[in-house]
């Protein structure tokens, strides 16, 4: 019977209205691509280097929440709205011990003097986003884990809303400035006119790229990592084998968390301003990398979170920044019609 | 104490005693009684309140509306709010003189009566465009699909601003005109009929909103009960098990969609039409998350506990949270606490800062509903059922382990 449903979607797929979409949907795509490709031209390739720096950067922090997001999902099946709200936390956790560890703008602080403090910051910050989503978990999810989907789904987007109204009370609607106590130097490529790359976005993109690194290693070599991948897989069988379920479940929460909690800090170190809510499109644009990636796939919510950075600095480099969010939505959607099991599609999410 | 609890029970599970015609009589009661008491209790300046509950009947259609998507076919919709910014558009463009200031150059005024029914049949259009490849897909990417959506939208108006006029939005839109009416001395004139009568007061707005929501709850009611009704309820509850029974689960599902959209579009034109202006700040996420909040409060699928949920929240944002911050300043300085009441350094001052709770309160209430009462406020029976006893089938296990092991 299940193939039977499963026989009529692939018709609907293969059929003639299928393939007419595909088609427009790659016409489409194609000239993007020509009129990027024309603007690129004309720019020059300094300026084309520059953006992809950026892109790089905003890149790496859009892949720590993706991670997040797409380890949730792979192992519970369900969108964490809360998750973009986590990385807003870590944000304005981080922002709260600066002056506490006497770090400020313009401080004195060089060398190992700022970086132990900073990391200090860093790991602060990356527990407390994850003790803060454990503690979702187990209000608000684990009861209702054998209730219809939407009751999750509905007290995820209320647990947003929970945190986003926590830190509206805190600090108040306001941009906040987050100090800029990353040097601002970098080097030149090519000569004095030529791109910059500065140590903030070589920083930034390092921190991301160990983070990761480290997860891939967590998930591939540890015991826990094994429980979380037989978990992600089937369930039942998993604890038939004697795996913990909610010890590895909220172990998830837990690490997804930390990526999110990092990324918040960076998020703010990189561009110096936070508001309470932002974590809401960070996390929608981030959620868009992890479809683009294939949810539930490590490496493809890296990967994703590198393509969507590149195309929101190629976009508000070369079109108009007023329209960067409305194409990174608009892919979010061509990709759940068309290729729902993104472009890595390792992982088929229809059950 | 016991008769409380004796009442309480057999309201709840005695299957003769249902609260539903009980709410359906207090709400009509209620929607004669308001105007009467706006009138009588101000002394015949009243035209305030009025106006305020027809703008409370906009978001009653609206949770109406998304009653049918989210508590009958059981599909989230995060993205409503762009169906209402679609039909105020809609509006919008064909009735007032904006037309002529885009590159088409020419106005158009369609009377109300009819725009009405474009707009809600252009955002039924947008409901099927988005639907018909989304809904194939399962529930939770459809959450995030319209919610995406439904920042899409806003910001297509915000950024077209040849057609749109961007963030100031449309202003000066058409009210409806009656084509004969009465006059007399109810309204302070003699006595004689009138062509073309045009609706400027709020008693006006609120009359029709009252028969709008009237109309839609007799149509909503009768879709439930139709066989379209209860495939939405059979796929709700088991996909698998409807498309088994022969539902075709994708044309169902999107027909649910389409049918939420439309209701959206049409209490889009509606208040275009009352505020005579729209701007793309009127539909942002936390419209949908509102109306969200009410149906879920007031109780998922069933339809007077959707528009008794709408107006709780209705009357606690638009009315409660905006008249708190003096009065949480009064309580302060009552309470000796008056150092709270101005602002200090980044403690902005107990007003401002109480006014701050909404979003605190929303997230609040869908997770507590959620958890303690996912049946809401008022629930549908069947709903509750489902929400509550979980499947059918753990039931019996349970009880046959009971039964052995006994």
């Amino acid at each position: 019977m299940v193939s039977t449903v499963a026989n009529a979607r692939a018709r609907l797929l293969a059929g003639t209205h299928g393939k007419l979409l595909n088609a427009t949907l790659l016409v489409l795509i194609a000239i993007a691509l020509v009129i990027l490709a024309t603007r690129v031209v004309t720019l020059g390739p300094a300026y084309f280097v520059q953006i992809l720096v950026y892109g790089l950067a905003n890149g790496s922090i859009f892949a720590l929440i993706a991670l997040g997001y797409t380890m949730v999902y792979g192992i519970v099946e369900l969108i964490n709205f809360a998750h973009g709200d986590v990385f807003t936390l870590g944000g304005f956790i981080s922002l709260w011990l600066l002056p506490i560890f006497g770090i400020t703008e313009g401080g004195s602080l060089t060398g190992a003097g700022l970086i132990l403090p900073l990391l200090a910051i860093l790991v602060i910050s990356m527990v407390s986003c994850a003790v803060v989503n454990v503690t979702i978990e187990r209000v608000a999810y684990r009861p209702l884990r054998h209730a219809p989907r939407l009751a999750p789904l509905i007290t995820a987007v209320g647990m947003s809303f929970i945190l986003e109204g926590v830190m509206f009370l805190w600090r108040g609607p306001f941009n906040l400035h987050y100090p800029n106590v990353l040097p601002s130097a970098g080097f030149a490529l090519g000569g004095p006119n030529g791109p910059t790359i500065a140590f903030k976005d070589l920083a930034v993109t390092a921190i991301a790229v160990v983070l990761m690194v480290a997860l891939s290693l967590f998930v591939e070599r540890t015991k826990l990592g094994k429980a979380m991948r037989a978990t992600a897989q089937d369930r039942d069988a998993a604890e038939l084998m004697g795996i913990d379920i909610n010890r590895t479940i909220a172990a998830t929460f837990f690490i997804g968390a930390l990526l999110a909690g990092a990324g918040g800090m960076i998020f703010g170190l990189y561009y110096n301003t936070i508001t309470f809510d932002q974590g809401f499109t960070a996390g929608l644009v981030a959620f868009t990398a992890a479809v683009f990636g294939g949810i539930g796939n490590i490496q493809g919510a890296a990967l994703g979170g590198l393509v969507i950075g590149m195309i929101q600095s190629l976009s508000d480099g070369y079109f108009d920044t007023a329209w960067t969010q409305v194409l990174i939505f608009a892919i979010l959607v061509l990709v759940l019609v068309f290729r729902p099991t993104g472009i890595l599609g390792m992982r088929v999410p229809e059950k | 104490m016991i008769v409380l609890r004796t009442i309480r029970k057999v309201w709840e599970t005695d299957p003769r005693v249902d609260p539903n015609p009980v709410v359906y009589a207090l709400l009509a009661i209620g929607a004669i009684a308001i105007p009467i008491w706006a009138q009588a209790s101000t002394g015949g300046n009243g035209d305030f309140w009025i106006s305020v509950s027809a703008d409370a009947g906009v978001y009653i259609l609206l949770a109406i509306g998304l009653n049918v998507v989210v508590g009958f076919a059981g599909l989230l919709d995060l993205g409503y709010a762009a169906f209402f910014a679609i039909g105020a558009y809609t509006y919008a463009f064909i009735a007032s003189e904006h037309l002529a200031s885009t590159p088409i150059g020419t106005a158009v005024h369609l009377p109300f009566w009819i725009a009405l029914f474009i707009a809600l049949f252009v955002a039924a259009a947008f409901g099927l465009v988005l639907g018909a490849p989304t809904l194939r897909l399962r529930g939770d990417y459809l959450a995030i699909v319209t919610l995406g959506f439904g920042e899409i939208v806003p910001r297509v108006f915000r950024n077209l601003s040849a057609w749109t006029h961007g963030v100031n939005g449309i202003s000066a839109l058409d009210k409806p005109v009656l084509p004969v009416w009465l006059s007399g001395p109810w309204s302070g004139d003699p006595l004689q009929v009138i062509q073309s009568f045009k609706i400027v007061a709020p008693t006006g707005f609120y009359v029709i909103m009252v028969l709008l929501v009237v109309g839609c709850v007799v149509l909503v009611n009768n879709l439930r009960r139709s066989r379209v009704g209860r495939a939405w309820m059979a796929v709700r509850e088991d996909e698998v098990a409807a498309a088994a029974m022969g539902v075709n689960t994708v044309r169902i599902k999107l027909l649910a969609f389409a049918i939420g959209a439309a209701f959206s579009g049409f209490a889009g034109a509606f208040y275009g039409a009352k505020l005579s202006l729209v701007s793309p700040e009127n539909f942002d996420f936390s419209v949908s998350i509102t109306i969200l909040v009410m149906i879920v409060l007031g109780g998922m699928g069933n339809i007077p506990g959707v528009i008794v949920g709408s107006i709780l929240i209705y009357a606690i944002t638009f009315l409660f949270l905006p008249a708190l911050p003096p009065l949480a300043e009064d309580w302060a300085r009552n309470l000796g606490l008056s150092g709270l009441v101005p602002p200090n350094g980044e403690w902005p001052g107990i007003g401002q800062e109480v006014q701050r709770l909404k979003f605190l309160l929303f997230g609040i209430v869908l997770v507590l509903t959620m958890l303690l009462r996912p049946q809401g406020l008022i629930p549908s029976r069947v709903r509750k059922q489902e929400l509550t006893t979980g499947s059918p089938e753990d039931q019996t296990i349970e009880d046959v382990n009971a039964e052995t092991t006994a």
